[in-house]
């Protein structure tokens, strides 16, 4: 008989105001008791809702039931098969629109913590070291990966598994992608992702660092250096910023700038090498999970006062739920309707040498409200006329989006790109313009998520195979 | 991880080091850049490439010991390793086409400007230097600018060397005296640079600077080194690590690159005595 409780079993986590001031995980994950009974509510349902929901179709009622059954690594062996990141995805997928959102219990109630039972399993495996994986014999072909965040290293993975010899080329001094220079420790322990990584060197994976591809070497010289594929996933980068006046002043951070300050530099800890600036009065502009990510890492550096400024509502908001939820039992503030015309500087007339000159001094803002739906079905927000205020602040982070860097793009002839920069691919393969090169992830799509880039990277890993067999 | 060759000092502040880095000596061009960490903990810092062998697969870079990363990069000797070295970053200068041109350097921005002035020698240019230092003791590698140049000035502020004077007098001197170039380029402190662009001015020479500021991941990812230009009246933003870090002088903004660039000054202060204090403790 199955857990009739309409409820979730409820996350073990740090109380928010202890939490508040420190970078350890916030959600501290299901014990085994916890983890069956969780699994007992799933109903095993013969048409699998829920698989329909998840990108990389994780055979999700077969893991839940071996977890049931107290076959913890039964259950990790079944996600291994779709997943290359079950850690991570069981962490950060947004698995109220994906998984949880197609699950039978949610009609009634809540649906099954798909996403907790999922972490569940593998940091159960991780840390009895059951995710040990052995090179595959090799096949004598050379593929070379560029980029080493979700997608690369997932697609890294799958064709060493099949016995390729695969290069990773990473910019960054760390392999991870934005899981280690953008989201926090308190959200994804680094030192999962290191575990993920060296799994992949285990497989016998090379990652090159510090290799900038379209500086240090291009993918025409990638060939000329004997890969008869490449697979790019440089992800999207490039920060964009509102084009209001005063976005240069000092205390104005892109989320990537902040994030990668505190994450990669580790500008967190109590004697940084990298400088940031710490407490104060700080503002971040957008509502995605950047800006949550953003307006959590202010505030345990030591914020007084954070807010999130965002143009729509909640509804609209498009960060995990989960994460929102914790930014506001934090004590972050939500000003939603919101937009920034202009950031104030501070100008000492009197004193040029005054430090403070060129300093945020507050940030110009104007109501919204939402008019007639765009072509997504999104309300518009337009502007109250006469509604201006200023919110007393001195950072303010931009976190209204990303685009693909145009580094490789620039560089690769016969590589086509579409308006907003993304590379063009057919979606089956991640063939991109030029053969023999792939490509997936946040470089093809813009800003996604952790799991689409996944997904993306063993898309173009089979069609790679399937590639140089053809050859 | 990344091996030191060969290290000297030019002055009591200022070392040259070779590095061994076969991929980004393959590519090196003069006016690009490289980022290092000395250690694993350490930060990244920006420093331009000095000069390159390709076949010996090395890198030079010539830096200046200003501040925390820089002291700690002066303690590694040759046989030592640095964690990381990345490169080669930004654009390269334009030298292309170019008859007469007069190169400007300040302090260790002479060593950016070198490689410079070297290449526009090789390609057939003829190259007028004008160097600048605070005193004699901070003069760095006089002898190679002479190499490369058909004219040197050397200027020091307190006339202890060279003659008595900032780097503007002798360009100012030349274009009264009619004298004409193809580009001016210059090289330095912020301030130094904002006035040679003001004595250029009025010439209408081409004169290009190069921005120095405070860089992260150097690949247009962080934003952190955006700069203002003022072109036909609008303000554009750019980033100097990947559309620089030469740009037109007569459009930067320096006064808010300057502020840029003082973002940090008490951290960098407090981070320095530390590892000045650190090191006493260990001696
Ligand atoms: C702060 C933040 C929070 C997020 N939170 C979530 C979340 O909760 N859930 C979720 O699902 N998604 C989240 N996302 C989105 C998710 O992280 C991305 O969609 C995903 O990482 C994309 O993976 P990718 O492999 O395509 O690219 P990336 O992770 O961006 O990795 C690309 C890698 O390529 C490298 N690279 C780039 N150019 C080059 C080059 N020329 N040569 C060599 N290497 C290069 C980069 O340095 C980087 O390491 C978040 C993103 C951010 C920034
Ligand atoms: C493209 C470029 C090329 C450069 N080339 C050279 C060179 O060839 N030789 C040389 O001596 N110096 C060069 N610099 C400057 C050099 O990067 C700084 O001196 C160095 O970062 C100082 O670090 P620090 O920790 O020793 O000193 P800090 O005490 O941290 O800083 C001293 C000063 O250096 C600047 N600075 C600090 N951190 C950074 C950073 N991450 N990026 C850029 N500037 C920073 C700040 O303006 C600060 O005022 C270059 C800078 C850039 C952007
Ligand atoms: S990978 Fe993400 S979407 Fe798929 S089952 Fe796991 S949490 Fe759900
Ligand atoms: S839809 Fe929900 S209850 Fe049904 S199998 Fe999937 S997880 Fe279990
Ligand atoms: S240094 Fe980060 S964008 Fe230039």
């Amino acid at each position: 008989m199955a857990n009739m409780d309409p409820k979730k079993a409820p996350m073990p986590s740090q109380a928010p105001e202890v939490r508040a001031r420190n970078f350890s995980e916030v959600a501290l994950g299901y014990d085994e008791e916890t983890a069956v009974i969780e699994a007992g509510r799933c109903l095993d349902c013969k048409h699998r809702p829920c698989v329909s929901g998840c990108p990389v179709g994780i055979s999700i009622p077969d893991f839940i039931r071996k977890i049931r059954e107290r076959d913890f690594k039964g259950a990790h062996d079944i996600l291994q098969i779709s997943s290359s990141l079950p850690a991570v995805c069981g962490r950060v997928c947004p698995q109220e629109t994906q998984c949880e959102a197609k699950c039978v219990r949610g009609i009634k109630g809540e649906p099954v913590a798909i996403g907790r039972l999922e972490r569940f399993a593998a940091d159960r495996a991780r840390e009895c070291g059951e995710n040990e994986a052995t090179p595959a014999p090799s096949n004598g072909h050379k593929v070379a990966v560029i980029g080493a965040g979700p997608a690369g290293l997932t697609c890294a993975g799958d064709l060493a598994k099949k016995g390729y010899k695969v290069t990773v080329y990473e910019a960054l001094h760390t392999a991870g992608g934005v899981l280690v220079y953008g989201i926090p420790e308190f959200r994804l322990p680094k030192a999962i992702v290191k575990t993920e990584v060296d799994g992949l060197k285990a497989l016998g994976v090379d990652i090159l660092t510090n290799v900038v591809i379209g500086k240090t070497l291009t993918v025409d010289e990638l060939f000329d250096k004997g890969f008869e594929a490449v697979f790019i996933g440089s992800g999207a980068g490039l920060p964009n910023f509102m084009g209001i006046p005063g976005e240069s002043l000092n205390g104005v951070y892109s989320a990537n700038e902040f994030l990668t300050r505190s994450n990669l530099m580790k500008a967190y800890k109590d004697e940084p090498v990298t400088p940031i600036m710490k407490g104060g009065r700080v503002a971040v502009v957008g509502g995605g999970n950047v800006a949550m990510d953003a307006a959590r890492t202010a505030l345990r550096l030591g914020a007084e006062k954070v807010y999130i400024v965002y143009r729509r509502s909640m509804e609209e908001l498009p960060a995990r739920r989960e994460e929102v939820e914790h930014a506001m039992e934090e004590g972050i503030e939500f000003r939603l309707l919101n937009n920034p015309v202009e950031i104030l500087g501070y100008e000492n007339p009197d004193d040029r040498r005054d430090p403070k000159n060129g300093a945020v001094a507050g940030m110009r803002c104007i109501r919204m409200e939402l008019g007639e739906p765009d072509e997504n079905g999104r309300r518009r927000p337009v502007p109250v006329a006469g509604s201006e205020f200023t919110l007393d602040v001195d950072t303010v982070i931009i976190a209204i989006g990303t685009s693909p860097n145009p580094l490789i793009k620039t560089t690769t002839k016969g590589l086509d790109v579409n308006r907003r920069g993304g590379i063009i691919v057919e979606e089956t393969t991640g063939q991109t313009t030029r053969p023999g090169v792939f490509a997936g992830g946040d470089a093809v799509t813009g800003a996604a998520t952790v799991i689409s880039a996944m997904g993306a990277g063993k898309t173009a890993a089979a069609a790679i195979d399937e590639y140089i067999r053809n050859k | 991880m990344y091996k030191i060759l060969e290290k000297r000092y030019l002055n009591d502040t200022v070392a040259e080091m070779k590095i061994d880095a076969p991929l980004v000596a393959a590519k090196a061009e003069p006016g690009q850049f490289i980022i290092l960490r000395v250690d694993e903990e350490g930060e990244r810092i920006p420093l331009t490439i000095a000069g390159y062998d390709r076949e010996k697969g090395s890198v030079s870079i010539i830096f200046q010991i200003v501040g925390a990363t820089t002291k700690a990069l002066s303690r590694k000797e040759a046989g030592d390793c640095i964690e990381d070295f990345v490169g080669p970053l930004g654009r390269a200068t334009e030298t292309e086409g170019k008859k007469r041109v007069c190169i400007v350097g300040g302090g260790v921005g002479c060593a950016i400007a070198l490689p410079v002035a070297k290449k526009f020698h090789e390609l057939g240019a003829e190259v007028t230097s004008v160097i600048g230092f605070r005193s004699k003791d901070l003069l760095i590698l006089e002898d190679e600018f002479r190499a490369v140049s058909d004219k040197l000035f050397v200027m020091t502020d307190d006339g202890t060397y060279g003659e008595k004077g900032n780097v503007c007098a002798p360009l100012e001197r030349m274009f009264a005296a009619g004298e004409t170039f193809d580009e001016v380029i210059t090289i330095g402190p912020l301030i130094m640079m904002k006035f040679v662009v003001a004595a250029v001015r009025p010439t209408g020479i081409p004169c290009t600077v190069s921005m120095n500021p405070i860089m992260i991941d150097g690949t247009g990812m962080c934003g952190g080194c955006r700069l203002t230009l003022n072109r036909d009246g609008e303000r554009v933003t750019k980033f100097a690590c990947v559309d620089g870090p030469d740009f037109n002088g007569y459009e930067i903004d320096f006064d808010e690159a300057m502020r840029r660039g003082a973002m940090y000054r008490d951290f960098e202060r407090r981070a320095y005595d530390k590892a000045c204090n650190l090191l006493k403790e260990g001696e």
